[in-house]
């Protein structure tokens, strides 16, 4: 109820203010949020509903009913589905497998070792000094596999690939063959016929620890290593604004490509703002009345290409004029947000001047300015009032008020207050567009993306191969690029060489 | 009057005769020169391509045998009494200048307005 009375009020200031030009009236209240809105998933699409025409082109839903939902409220409900699908097991399969193949594998050599002494002790030969060398090195190599693949590889994945991870599939299928194809001499050389000699037992099971070692030591290379060097430049762009970084890969399939780019998009793309998209439609708009071009003529067939480029041809050489109102919009924008901005920054400015922090001595101070003594919340609260409105205001101007709630605002203030930060190290967070990082809630849901590409996404990266992350409103769509043969010259300049002599410009009368 | 290395030099010139004046015991031609292969040809304010390495007059004195003898300020040498003065050192110009035994010196200048002035009487004399 009190969310719909909010968004009324709020088309109903911004048609005030569109009608004559900014900065002469302001609004005379301050609109607060409620502090338990909801803030919005950071790439959320709220729709292009800042627009000013809005209020006067589409009818008023009005607020009091309760069944009325507006655009924005759609597209939450959606988002809102997605990210509470529920904990996927898809997630967990792949390492519960490898866990018990490597549990498996690690303990066969125990039971190699094991196995004769409970069925046939008896008739076992006595084994003396090589054998017990032979356990201690067994135990040591054991101890290293499990705690070499406990370091490297039992960590939480953080995605899920579409296909399988060839190089793990590979590894694991590898060792369960390994294994099955030991436990099948063991079966058919020392079981049933009862073995004697125990020393070839423990040497039996010796060996095959070492090829596990060895199979780790592959797994580490194709898993880890191999992909360190750097060997493709991949250049990454986001659709809708055009951010682009260049990142330095090795050699991986597309679809770890893909996780590492995805992880570096994170904490190094600005957040996707989609209320900064477009140009405004009355800049555009003039465009669209061109003049419409009738053919006269009878007798030649409907020819509609020629028609509509002739209409093209008609808007080319028409003088137009949107790219000189484009550029004083851009010119009035900015000044706009320096003012704003101007604003904001006296306003924290003044208000960190209200605070301080009380130090340990002052507390048994004179009772005579019995001050009161707040915990880090309430002086946020406390300082927060006459900051509010530039703050609003200023959010208003550069389009990033869905990304701060009131609440949001006022942790972040009781944060600085409590690390002692000055009202610039506060603003930072607001005055430029952070990683998307900066706005994510940590939830365990884990964010969907879709990979899209002409090939087959368990091949090898290389030169010229195109493929794009695409999520509900934006993609990044990501080109390979090999990085150049370096042909490194050398040249010795010899220290004793560097001698200089002054400009001559001489002039002789004769 | 840029000059590529190997092929040969053409230029329009003009002949310029003087007097040497004797003061004291010096005979003096009343004007300075600059330039020279051994000089820093981008200082030179007087040539247009500034990798020009020939001698230069940068200075005339007023009423001297030179100013007398038509010389112009920011003339290039060509030759003095037959010695090619355009790959020369500064001092070995001097040298050729100031001889002692000669009372006279013949030079060949040339400068953009002669050039000019050939260029633009072809001209006119092609339009005809």
């Amino acid at each position: 109820m009190i969310y719909n009375f909010f968004v009324f009020r709020d088309r109903r200031d911004r048609h005030r203010s569109k009608s004559r030009d900014s900065g002469s009236r302001g609004d005379k209240s301050v609109t607060i949020q409620t502090p338990g809105e909801p803030l919005l998933d950071a790439e959320s699409t709220r729709g292009d509903d800042r627009d000013d025409n809005w209020g006067e082109t589409t009818t008023v839903v009005t607020g009091t009913s309760e069944h009325s939902i507006s655009n924005e409220d759609l597209t939450r409900v959606t988002k809102d589905l997605e990210e509470s699908t529920p904990l996927e097991c898809k997630r967990f399969v792949g390492p519960a497998l490898g866990g018990c193949l490597s549990f498996f594998a690690l303990v066969t050599p125990l039971a190699f070792l094991i196995l004769p002494q409970v069925l046939w002790r008896d008739a076992l030969e006595p084994c003396g000094t090589p054998c017990e060398g032979l356990y201690v090195s067994l135990a040591f190599k054991l101890l290293v596999l499990l705690i070499s693949s406990w370091a490297l590889f039992l960590r939480p994945p953080r995605a899920t690939l579409p296909r399988f991870f060839v190089f793990r599939c590979l590894l694991m299928v590898l060792v369960f063959l390994f294994v099955a194809s030991y436990w099948l001499f063991y079966g058919v050389r020392v079981l049933e016929p009862r073995e004697r000699d125990y020393r070839g037992i423990v040497e039996y099971a010796a060996s095959l620890v070492d090829a596990l070692l060895f199979i780790q030591y592959l797994a580490l290379v194709l898993l880890e290593v191999r992909h360190l060097q750097p060997a493709f430049c991949l250049k990454v762009v986001r659709s809708t604004d055009g951010a682009s970084k260049f990142y330095n890969v090795g050699h991986l399939s597309i679809q770890r490509a893909a996780v590492w780019v995805l992880d570096r998009y994170y904490s190094d793309f600005p957040v996707y703002n989609p209320a900064l998209l477009n140009l405004p439609k009355s800049i555009l708009s003039k465009k669209m009345t061109g003049f419409k071009v009738y053919s006269l003529d009878e007798n030649t067939t409907n020819n509609s290409t020629g028609q509509s480029r002739a209409m093209i041809a008609a808007a080319a050489r028409r003088r137009d004029n949107s790219h000189n109102e484009y550029y004083y919009e851009e010119a009035e924008m900015d000044r706009r947000v320096r003012k704003r901005k101007a604003r904001l920054v006296v306003a924290v400015e003044e208000a960190f001047t209200h605070i301080k922090r009380l130090q340990e001595e002052e507390v048994a101070s004179s009772p005579k300015h019995p001050r009161e003594v707040m915990d880090p919340r309430e002086a946020a609260q406390a300082i927060f009032a006459p900051m509010a409105r530039a703050m609003q205001k200023y959010l208003r101007t550069t389009r990033q008020q869905a990304f701060h709630s009131m609440e949001s605002i006022l942790t972040h203030l009781q944060f600085c207050i409590t690390h002692n930060m000055t009202p610039k190290a506060f603003l930072e967070r607001y005055l430029t567009a952070g990683p998307t990082m900066q706005y994510q809630q940590q939830n365990g849901r884990g964010r969907q993306w879709t990979l899209v590409s002409e090939e087959p996404v368990t091949s090898a990266l290389r030169h010229g191969l195109v493929f794009s992350l695409r999520r509900l409103d934006f993609s990044l769509v990501v080109t390979v690029t090999p990085l150049p043969f370096l042909r490194l010259g050398e040249e010795f300049i010899d220290p004793k060489s560097h001698k200089f002599v002054m400009r001559l410009q001489s002039e002789t009368s004769v | 009057m840029s000059f590529v290395p190997g092929q040969p030099v053409t230029a329009v010139v003009e002949r310029v005769e003087i007097q040497k004046l004797r003061q004291g015991e010096n005979l003096i031609l009343g004007f300075s020169i600059g330039g020279g292969i051994d000089q820093d040809p981008g200082q030179n304010p007087f040539s247009e391509d500034k990798s020009d390495k020939g001698i230069y007059v940068t200075r005339i004195s007023p009423k001297g045998p030179a100013d007398l003898a038509g010389l112009k300020i920011g003339d290039k040498i060509m030759q003095v009494n037959g010695w090619d003065m355009t790959m020369v050192t500064h001092d070995q110009a001097r040298k050729k200048l100031t001889k002692k035994k000669e009372d006279v010196v013949r030079l060949l200048v040339t400068r953009k307005s002669l050039e000019d002035a050939v260029k633009h009487s072809k001209c006119s004399y092609a339009k005809h």
